[in-house]
């Protein structure tokens, strides 16, 4: 087969995309979740002006979006381009619009038929008492692997691109000065928000004059290891600050240069019209790749189908939304937007590069790949299409890159915290707030150097996260399946993609688990046998669930069921 | 639509999209402040010597309607001040 151009491969996968959000979520949203306009949707039933707002739904989407979206659909796409980009690019369309789509209406659905309660309460109610215990323990280890590999993949890059390290740095001084504008001096958001942008593109003009490189050893760690301490150290104060003074600014610039950076991407790369270096299939992949069976199906988490969506969707996005019929536009095309950012992560890495034999000596070994390579065959498409020299292009998308990253990383340890916090109220001991974030920072951190001094084995946890990810969105679809059930809906558009998903994680960390085993990775290997356990046990909670589900007598639909009271005016 | 309305209403969703996700964590910190607020003004009576009390005591007929949730979160059962039964 003749090489395709990435544009056409662009074209085909935004096309197919769209076409999923116009036809296919229109079926769910008719057929399987009958979303009904004038149902009082929670933002309205218990609106408090604080968790319960009825929000625009373009703002809205552009919050979950941006909440969802982030490093983890860049890393797992560029690490999967390693079987060729035809597995890639299919899981990726055909995960979007059959299951991520499905997965994140469906759990924005069932969380505002539910008082907009979170999917751990869902848990709890549909599948049993266990399942609550067994959600936290599943987002607690997704959580700490993704702070783990997080890590990694940002000294990595810091590493590779020494010009992004003065913007990733400084970025954190502008969010600080767009706090402070916004709370102490109140000036106008749209000002400020140009402002912000424009200081951090000048951090990166001078971030790539002036690279900085951390010394060769220090305290015994090369300098992936210093980064990884500073990280850590960053990610433990960044979550003790009153969230305003860092958190939200940070938050918000990273928003807006989501999608700048998905508009750098795609407009370089139909102005460029790259080839496609890489095979479909590849033949000649190096000898360390496992099977495409089932791992692809685990390194491509997000972007194809992630658990993680379902605790936002559920968490703050439920409770805002303004009329049911909304949930679609927002669930559904918030998955498809990160479908597009996994889309463009392929593109990059698959048409990035001049030849072939380029190409295969980048992914020389299965851990070869990753968001340096994104940085780099990105680099090269943005220096094509829109000619601003490689190196500065690099400069760009590594820090973006880093941006994503390390806001998941700080809101990720402030949320463990919370989790500590919680088990230790449990066993009845107090905990403060620095205690347990030291617990928190000091077990990601042991965990990422156990894979040896320079956290080189960092990203072999990343397949795990994969794993647990898609264990959550199991969780999630099987809560979803029983309330259809319940309801005498059609079960089988969310019960066989939870199928598929449960089937290749558990395939998936079976191999993995004989694979810790050879190579004495005993911590691994224990997370490992904790996430086996974790999943059987969805499983088999799903089951019974389920049975026990088609045994009652069905629920009434919305004519018998809502009273007037229960009605939102039509519009 | 003139030019002046669509930037005020560009500045507004804007805001939504930067106060919104933040929205329930200062709600959070406001009310731990004002529970904190609230025990300054209940201090006498919760047998803590206040040398303020003749000036929060006005504030008492204020604080009054929140009493009943403060107490609540504090893990009182009832009011814990003797004479100010809420419930």
């Amino acid at each position: 087969m003749d090489a395709p151009n990435s544009v056409v491969l662009a074209l085909i996968g935004v096309a197919m995309m769209v076409a999923g959000y116009l036809l296919y979520s229109k079926f769910l949203a008719r057929r399987v979740y009958k979303l009904n306009a004038e149902f009082k949707t929670p933002s309205h039933a218990y609106r408090d002006g604080v968790d319960f707002v009825p929000t625009n739904k373009y703002v809205l989407w552009g919050h979950h979006f941006t909440s969802v979206a982030g490093a983890a659909p860049i890393v797992g796409p560029a690490v999967a381009v390693i079987w060729g980009w035809l597995p890639a690019f299919l899981w990726v369309v055909f995960g979007t619009i059959f299951i991520a789509g499905m997965h994140d209406l469906g759990a924005l659905w069932a969380s505002q038929r539910n008082k907009g309660q979170s999917i751990g309460t869902l848990s709890g109610r549909y599948i049993g008492p266990r399942g609550r215990n067994l959600f936290l323990v599943v987002v607690f280890l997704l959580l700490l692997m993704v702070v783990c590999a997080f890590g990694v993949v940002i000294s990595d890059l810091l590493v590779a691109q020494p010009g992004a390290v003065i913007p990733v740095w400084g970025a954190l001084i502008v969010a600080l000065l767009v706090g402070q504008a916004i709370y102490r001096f109140r000036m106008n958001l749209l000002l400020v928000t140009a402002l912000g942008v424009a200081a951090l593109y000048a951090l990166i003009l001078v971030g790539d004059r002036y690279p900085i490189t951390l010394p060769e050893q220090f305290l015994g760690l090369n300098p992936n290891g210093q980064w990884i301490v500073l990280l850590f150290l960053y990610a433990a104060v960044a979550s003790l600050l009153p969230v305003w003074v860092l958190l939200q600014p940070r938050d918000y610039i990273n928003g807006i240069q989501l999608f700048i950076g998905l508009g750098i991407l795609y407009g370089a790369t139909l102005i460029a019209t790259p080839t496609i270096v890489a095979p479909a299939f590849n033949s000649n992949a190096p000898a360390d790749t496992p099977s495409l069976i089932p791992l692809l199906f685990v390194t491509i988490a997000c972007g194809a189908i992630s658990g993680f969506h379902g605790t936002v969707a559920t968490g703050t996005t439920s409770k805002q939304l303004d009329r049911e019929t909304d949930a679609r536009f927002v669930g559904y095309f918030g998955a498809v937007g990160e479908g597009l950012l996994a889309l463009g992560a392929i593109i990059a890495t698959t048409a990035g590069f001049q030849t072939l034999a380029q190409w295969e000596e980048v992914y020389d070994s299965f851990s070869s790949g990753g968001v340096p390579v994104f940085v780099e065959g990105g680099a090269n498409i943005v220096n094509a299409g829109l000619g601003i020299p490689a190196g500065l292009s690099a400069t760009i998308l590594a820090t973006m890159a880093v941006l994503f990253a390390a806001t998941t990383m700080d809101t990720g340890v402030r949320l463990m915290r919370f989790v500590v916090q919680e088990v230790g109220e449990l066993a009845k001991v107090k905990v403060n707030v620095v205690v347990s974030t030291a617990v928190v920072v000091v077990i990601a951190a042991a965990l990422t150097f156990s894979q040896g001094g320079d956290g080189s084995g960092g990203m072999l946890i990343w397949p795990l996260f994969g794993t647990t990810n898609q264990l959550l969105a199991a969780l999630t679809m099987g809560i979803i399946t029983v309330i259809l059930l319940r309801k005498g809906r059609p079960f089988l558009p969310v019960l066989i993609p939870m199928a598929f998903v449960l089937v290749m994680s558990l395939y998936a960390a079976l191999v993995q688990v004989f694979g810790f085993f050879d190579d004495g990775e005993w911590l691994l290997f224990s997370l490992n046998v904790v996430i086996l356990i974790a999943g059987t046990w969805v499983l088999i909670e799903s089951i019974i669930a389920m049975l026990g589900a088609r045994k009652l007598q069905k629920e009434p639909e919305d004519d018998e069921l809502l009273t007037d009271d229960e009605k939102l005016p039509a519009s | 639509m003139d030019p002046l309305t669509l930037f005020r209403r560009a500045e507004r969703h804007l805001r939504e999209f930067y106060t919104a996700p933040y929205r329930r964590v200062f709600a959070r910190a406001k009310r731990d402040e004002e529970d904190l607020f609230m025990m300054l003004v209940l201090s006498e009576a919760l047998g803590v010597p206040n040398p303020a009390s003749g000036a929060t005591l006005e504030l008492l007929p204020e604080m009054l309607d929140r009493m009943h949730q403060w107490h609540l979160r504090q893990g009182l059962d009832s009011s814990p001040v003797d004479g100010l039964a809420c419930c």
